[in-house]
């Protein structure tokens, strides 16, 4: 594998059908965004639990003092706390589990932040991989939480076990940032990697929406003329287009203007621009269909 | 352009016309061949974006069986014009959002492809015991480990009673060295009239799962952690039956241990033979890369770790219930042996209906 620059986020994938997806890596930013947005939402509902459970107790109207009474009322707090106890283990363990095993693969701390889970290389993602990645969070996450807790319950004197304590977790807790793929100790287990889930609108198709271009009227270039410039121009000019800036329009529209050796189309910038692209496409298309390349205006 | 019809396209006017663009009437309208590749195929694309996109909003129920049925045909279809556009088209517009869609149809084409129902109907069918048995060679391991575990425990503690309180957590109440047998028998028997085991059982099962899931998740640090863990963890026991044993109730405290034990140890077992697994894949990937190996060991052994937490389960009721309520060694030794048939039959004799592989 061709070594990547190490800013480079997209990873390419191998569809079953043999057709390459590029992916782009979510960034670790955005990914302990998303765990932090998490976090806050397990505790929120942690808390709305627990307080629900004690106001229904104080609803029916127990003490706390009454769970050693073999009474009715020790019953139903006993039931309480048991319902109390699976609540906290759930929210712990299969908050992440449940919402990444659904069809957007992601927790709403990653829908937030627009990333997802997905499986490394041409595998499906499976529940089995769910799972793992989500019982390797416990020592990632949770082990650390409670070692730091722990250590500032007990005051300030750090001796060398405190010490290896922290390096312990401090490897998994920056795992990420170890690997080229920014993989966290569960995505290791389970064969998974945290991508963004961008969706995006389709945009008009340029030659129909822009038909006066097509016209009579319109400019018309000469191969030579079309010849200047490539596919990376191409598309550079595309995005101009679309975003139909004016100042962005005339800039551009001067500058291939000059460069072709026409005079500046007044008034008619836009329509220069789309016959130009209409026709450098519709070359440059052909030169495709027959095998030919052109990257850019360098490229031979 | 050899390949338009100017005056044709004068006809269809409007910037950005609206959904007109989906119509084919358009698409003969389209100056360029990748154009009209586009509209010709667009009505398809929408369609399934149209799915894709309910079924990511989590309505299911709100897609129609023709769509459903439909979308694995439409996934090939944006798939195989994607492979055609890169080929013909420079329309990065097209290009970036046909690569989009694709991606999300194939999250969801190629998505985790059992629901949680189905997967825990295939999980007890057979799936449970084939992953138990996948993993035999490191059952055998953590088995000798906690074997080991336990005989270290009790040597130790025979040399020197003062290993007792090393290895032994804070709050063990009476259970201390010296304690008469009448004390010890007090904690053996006698608490059926204890108040709150339902909670005790929940509390337990709780605490032993966290351990659990501990000990498979430390096999990441290639299952050194695991070891040490079953070991430290046997020796406790190793030093619970020395103390029983020099006041002749070595039998009476395998019943008291047996009732739940069989079970938890079980499950223990398990968990340590998972982190194991993972461990030996990462230290020796064999032919594979690590990562691949670590993460097919991963997903091997996250079926036994589901399996485990149930078995915590079970074992925190027995410990909350029948432990207290069965107040006789034969009763909790009978539960005890009844419970590790039980499991040993389920994951190694009965292969299961009708399983593949």
């Amino acid at each position: 594998m061709a070594r990547r620059k190490p800013r480079d986020r997209t990873r390419t994938v191998i569809t079953p059908e043999g057709v390459a997806l590029p992916f782009v890596l979510a960034s670790r930013g955005s990914r302990a965004a998303a765990l932090v947005i998490d976090l806050i939402l397990i505790m929120t509902a942690m808390a709305v639990t627990t307080l629900t459970l004690i106001w229904i107790a104080g609803g029916i109207g127990i003490k706390m003092g009454d769970i050693e009474a073999g009474s009715p009322k020790s019953r139903a707090l006993q039931a309480l706390a048991i319902v109390w106890i699976i609540a906290m283990f759930l929210f712990r363990n299969a908050w992440f589990l449940f919402f990444e095993l659904g069809p957007r693969g992601a927790t709403p701390g990653k829908r937030v932040t627009g990333i997802r889970i997905a499986a490394r290389g041409t595998e499906r993602l499976t529940t089995e991989a769910v799972i793992a990645r989500n019982i390797v969070r416990d020592i990632e996450l949770f082990m650390p939480i409670v070692f730091i807790s722990s250590a500032v319950a007990a005051g300030s004197d750090t001796d060398l076990a405190g010490w290896a304590g922290a390096v312990w977790c401090a490897i998994f807790l920056l795992f990420p940032f170890f690997n080229r793929d920014s993989l966290c100790c569960g995505d290791v287990i389970a064969g998974t990697w945290v991508v963004e889930a961008q969706t995006r609108k389709l945009g008009q198709a340029l030659s129909v929406s822009a038909p006066v271009a097509a016209t009579d009227q319109a400019f018309t270039f000469t191969p030579a003329e079309l010849a200047i410039y490539g596919e990376f121009e191409l598309q550079t000019l595309e995005r101009v287009l679309r975003e139909d800036q004016a100042q962005a329009i005339e800039d551009v529209a001067d500058a291939i203007s000059r460069k072709i050796g026409r005079p500046h189309p007044y008034r008619a910038e836009r329509v220069f621009l789309e016959s130009y692209y209409l026709q450098l496409r519709a070359q440059l298309e052909q030169g495709l269909r027959f095998g030919k390349r052109k990257a850019d205006k360098h490229a031979a | 352009m050899s390949e338009a019809a100017p005056s044709l396209l004068g006809r269809f006017g409007g910037w950005f016309s609206p959904a007109a663009s989906a119509d084919i009437a358009a698409a003969t309208s389209a100056a360029l061949r990748s154009d009209r590749f586009r509209l010709e195929r667009e009505g398809e694309w929408k369609r399934l974006e149209a799915i894709v996109t309910r079924i990511e909003r989590g309505r299911l129920r709100g897609v129609s069986d023709e769509d459903l049925l439909a979308l694995p045909a439409l996934y090939r279809t944006a798939v195989s014009s994607l492979a055609v556009a890169r080929e013909t088209s420079l329309d990065a517009e097209t290009l970036l959002w046909l690569e989009g869609l694709t991606r999300r149809a194939w999250f969801i084409v190629y998505g985790p492809r059992a629901g949680l129902g189905d997967w825990l109907m295939r999980f007890f069918g057979g799936g449970w015991g084939a992953s138990v048995r996948a993993l035999h060679s490191e059952i055998l391991i953590a088995l000798a480990l906690m074997i080991a575990g336990t005989i270290v425990g009790w040597l130790l503690v025979a040399s020197d009673p003062d290993w007792y309180y090393a290895l032994m957590p804070g709050g063990m109440g009476p259970r201390v060295p010296g304690a008469s047998r009448a004390v010890l028998m007090n904690t053996l028997f006698g608490q059926q009239d204890q108040k709150g085991l339902a909670v005790f059982a929940a509390a337990l099962f709780s605490n032993n799962a966290q351990v659990a899931i501990l000990a498979f998740a430390l096999g990441f640090a290639f299952g050194l952690p695991s070891a040490l863990l079953l070991i430290q963890n046997t020796t406790m026991l190793g030093a619970l039956l020395w103390l029983y044993h020099g006041q002749g109730l070595t039998l009476e405290i395998v019943g008291w241990l047996s009732v739940h034990g069989t079970t938890e140890l079980y499950a223990i077992l398990l968990a340590g033979a998972a982190g194991l697994h993972i461990g030996r894949a990462m230290a020796f990937p064999g032919e594979a890369s690590v990562l691949d190996a670590a993460a097919a060991a991963g997903r091997r052994s996250a079926q036994v770790m589901v399996g485990v937490v149930l078995m915590l389960i079970v074992a925190g009721l027995l410990e909350g219930f029948a432990r207290q309520l069965i107040d006789n060694t034969a009763g909790r030794l009978i539960v005890g042996i009844f419970m590790l048939v039980f499991w040993t039959a389920y994951f190694f004799v009965w292969r299961g209906a009708g399983k593949q592989a």
